[in-house]
Parts: structure tokens; sequence; C-alpha cells
């Protein structure tokens, strides 16, 4: 398959980890949603977080592109640091750019037929030309294995198909990251599997991700390390075996003892 | 009833061309009204939510005040009010002005509530690709805003082109003001106004279709 957009990806910076974050706390008000989060992603890894509902799994990687304010801590993402508070600054406009998003619902632009979807960043952002663009917007639509369908508006699409367009969408951008949040959750059973795939094959080709998802068997196998996160904390990381197979920590146990029963 | 009263077709019929004198003034104010009103509205309703208190308030105050008093109150304001303190304003200018303020107040809520009825995914997909702030207005939340307001702009334009036919009292040789003066030298008022009537539903009709055909049309791809 297309190895195109891979290259920004396995341009590793030796040494230097891609996302680094330092006693990073979160309120909602007097509500203390993550706690002391210390986390150092490197190139080309690929980390899963798990949880249950309401853990503030999705908050901390919605901190990560600054779609949420943190209050406390360092955060710096491919040497750029964001300020708390969400401040606007260069560095979040920077780190936007530079960071990949694919959301539960989607978020596809309804208005905007699948090829226009890709292209708005590209040359909006990047000031790329319109052609160049397209090209790139069709070879993604090939790779995520949806040829043909550039003409579409987002509903005429299924689930599965939307999810993977948001996912090129996202990727003509020549992402260094790419961050997803639950990206399979909101979509029907015989489609998850994919969405998936096609997350697969962008891990394969080394691209960095910090996955937040309830698809155990699917962490277990694409991930360099799962971390759990319970109430606000990482209670437990490690590889997927030891993490699934042998873990430590209690709220660990009874976490997967009720998720994996199934 | 007067029994021996008979409806007039011809003195409805000869009536059509003196009344559509009246037309072309009718349409100047909705249409240089209505458009000025609609960039009060887009300015206002983006001040309206605002995150800045200072920004909202105004925005606020404004909408309160030329909602809540009545057109041709504003319109009276305007021409004999304000002729005494800023120097003569005409009765056309001060027509359109007051379609403009008191349409530009409804035309806020539409825009605020246009643009808050887009989810909030939307806003976070394009910052979350790099686009500004300000494209990501442009280029995601307002186009979709702005199709879901078109029933409401529709409705705003109907109501603010019968709303003109109160500048009747001040002297605009729109519509109804015609109709008056016509009447008042052939005294056939049931037959006039009746015609009055029909020009306006055949004004607001036109456009209830054009709204139609582009709804949709904005239909398409949603």
């Amino acid at each position: 398959m297309s190895h195109a957009l891979s290259t920004s990806a396995t341009a590793h910076r030796d040494g230097e980890s891609i996302v680094r974050l330092r006693k990073l706390n979160k309120y909602y008000g007097a509500h203390h949603v993550l706690k002391n989060i210390d986390l150092d992603v490197s190139h080309g890894e690929v980390v899963v977080i798990i949880g249950a509902s309401g853990s503030g799994k999705s908050t901390l990687i919605r901190c990560i592109n600054g779609l949420e304010e943190f209050q406390q801590g360092q955060l710096r993402v491919d040497g750029h640091d964001l300020r708390p508070y969400g401040k606007a600054s260069r560095a979040l406009q920077t780190i936007r750019t530079e960071v990949g998003m694919v959301f539960q619902q989607f978020n596809l632009f309804p208005h905007l037929n699948v090829r226009d979807n890709i292209t708005l960043a590209p040359t909006k952002v990047k000031g790329m030309a319109m052609p160049q663009a397209m090209e790139i917007a069709e070879r993604l639509l090939d790779r995520v294995g949806i040829r043909d369908q550039a003409d579409k508006y987002p509903s005429q699409l299924s689930g599965g198909q939307q999810q993977r367009v948001a996912l090129a969408r996202a990727l003509a951008m020549e992402p260094r990251l790419m961050l997803f949040d639950e990206p399979t959750s909101a979509l029907d059973p015989e489609m998850i599997g994919e969405v998936l795939d096609a997350m697969r094959e962008l891990a394969r080709d080394g691209m960095t991700m910090i996955i937040v998802t309830h698809e155990m068997g699917f962490a277990r196998e694409v991930a360099d390390r799962v971390i759990y996160i319970h109430q606000g904390e990482i209670v437990e990381q490690g590889r997927p075996d030891e993490v699934f197979d042998n873990p430590q920590n209690e709220r660990t146990q009874s976490f997967l003892s009720r998720v994996l029963k199934h | 009833m007067n029994s021996n009263f008979t409806f007039d077709w011809s003195a409805a019929l000869s009536s059509i061309p003196h009344l559509l004198t009246g037309i072309p003034y009718t349409l100047l104010i909705s249409i240089v009204g209505l458009a000025i009103g609609f960039f009060i509205g887009i300015f206002f309703g983006l001040l309206r939510i605002s995150p800045s208190r200072w920004l909202r308030v105004p925005a606020i105050v404004y909408i309160e005040i030329f909602r809540g008093t009545p057109v041709l109150v504003q319109v009276l304001f305007i021409f004999y009010g304000l002729s005494d303190v800023i120097g003569h304003i005409g009765p056309l200018t001060a027509g359109i002005a007051a379609i403009a303020v008191n349409s530009g107040a409804y035309i806020s809520e539409v825009v605020r509530g246009g643009i808050q009825s887009i989810e909030r995914g939307q806003r976070e997909a394009g910052l979350s690709l790099g686009l500004s702030r300000l494209n990501t207005f442009r280029y995601i939340i307002w186009p979709q805003a702005f199709r879901r307001m078109i029933p409401a702009l529709g409705n705003q334009g109907i109501i603010s082109i019968k709303d003109t036919s109160l500048f009747a009292v001040i002297g605009v040789g729109e519509l109804v003001r015609q109709g008056q003066i016509y009447i008042a030298t052939t005294f056939t008022a049931l037959e006039v106004y009746l015609m009055v009537a029909l020009m306006y539903l055949a004004i607001t009709l036109t456009l209830s279709l054009l709204l139609r055909l582009l709804e949709r049309r904005g239909l398409v791809g949603q």
C-alpha cells in the first residue's frame, strides 16, 4: 500500500519525546479531572489509553491539541510548549497543524463534499495549491479504502466510511502525531473492523498515535504501550501483555475483569 | 350593510397604474433597509455570543430596545425627533433607517440562534486541523449556520416588507400612501385597498417562493 504520507511520521528525532507532560492538572470548577499526569510518548510509538467512562482519558488527549485547557503543569508537543488556561499562542496554532485528531462523532463538515472536507485545511492553513491538495485527497481516500467517493457528501456515506474520511482529512495535514478519541464508539458493530484496519495500517507505517478506545483486542494488537487511567490518574502502564495478562494494580484488575469478561 | 353597494371592478382596475407608482418605494425601503439590517444583525449577533461581557451587553441592549418598541414609533422618532436634533431627515431615509434598525434587532437573534445551533464538534474539527478561529468560522460555522437561518430570515423579510406600509404616515409615497391619495379623489376605498392588499401579497408570495427554492437547493449535502 501507499507510504506517501508516512515520511513525516517516521522522521524520528532521537532522544526527544514528541509528547511530554509533567504534573499536568485539570479542573472543571471544583472537580479535579486530571491529576499530576506525567506522560512521554516517543516518535513512532502507539499508545492506547483505556479506562472507564468519565475517567478523564478523552480529556487528556484533548489537552494535547488544546481543545481542553489545563490549569497546572507542563505540556510540550514536538518542542512547543502549550500554556495553561488555554491562552492563545503561536505554539497552540503550530501544535494543531502538526497534530491530527479523529473524533468519536467523525465531525465531518456536512456542507462540503468528501474532497473539500480533505482539501480545506491543506489549502487554507498551508496555502497548498488546490490541484496538489486534490491529488493528496485522492491518494488518501485510496489508502483508507474509499475510492470514487470524493464527490459525495458525508450524509451519503456509512458511519465507517465517514470515519475513514475523517482519518484521511486529518492525514492530509501530514501530522506528526495522531490522536484518536474513541474512533469506533459511535459505529455499528459491522463497521468497526474497517476503521480499525485503517488505523492498523497507519500504525504499521510508523505514525505516532495516541488512542482512546474500548476495543481491547485492538489495543493488545497494535499498542506499544497501554495506559490505564482511573479517576484522572495514571494508575498503571506497560506493554499490552503486561497490562492485560498480569495487571499489578487492583483497580486495573477489576476494570479489566469487567471489560474482558464478554 | 349597505344594500345598494356594488363592488366596482372598473374602479379597482383603473387604480392599478396609480398604485404601481408606490411599489418602487415599498421595494426600495424593504431591500435597502433589510440589507443594512442584515449587516447590523450579523454584527450584533456576533457580539451577542462573544465571551466578553463588554461586547455582549451592548448587543443585548440594542436588541431589547429595537425589538421591544414599535416600528411606527421608531420611524416617528427618527423622522420628527432626530430631524430636530441632527437636521432634516427625509421620509424615505427615515423609513429605510427604521427598517434597518428594527429588522437588525430581530436578525441579530436569528444570527445568534443559527450559529449556536452548529454542533460544537464542527468548531473542534476545524481548530484541530490547524484552521484559525476566523477561518473555522468563515469556512465551517458560517456556511452551515447561514443555511439554517434562511427560513427565519425570510420570515423577517416578509414582516419588514409589510411594516413599510406604516410609513404612509410620514408621507413616503409607498403603496398604502398611493392608495390613500387615489381614494381621496375617487372614494372607492374597498376596491383600492383590496388592490393594495393583493399587491403586498404578490410581493410576499414571490419572496416565499424564492425562499422555498433557495431552501431546496440549500438542503443538498446536509
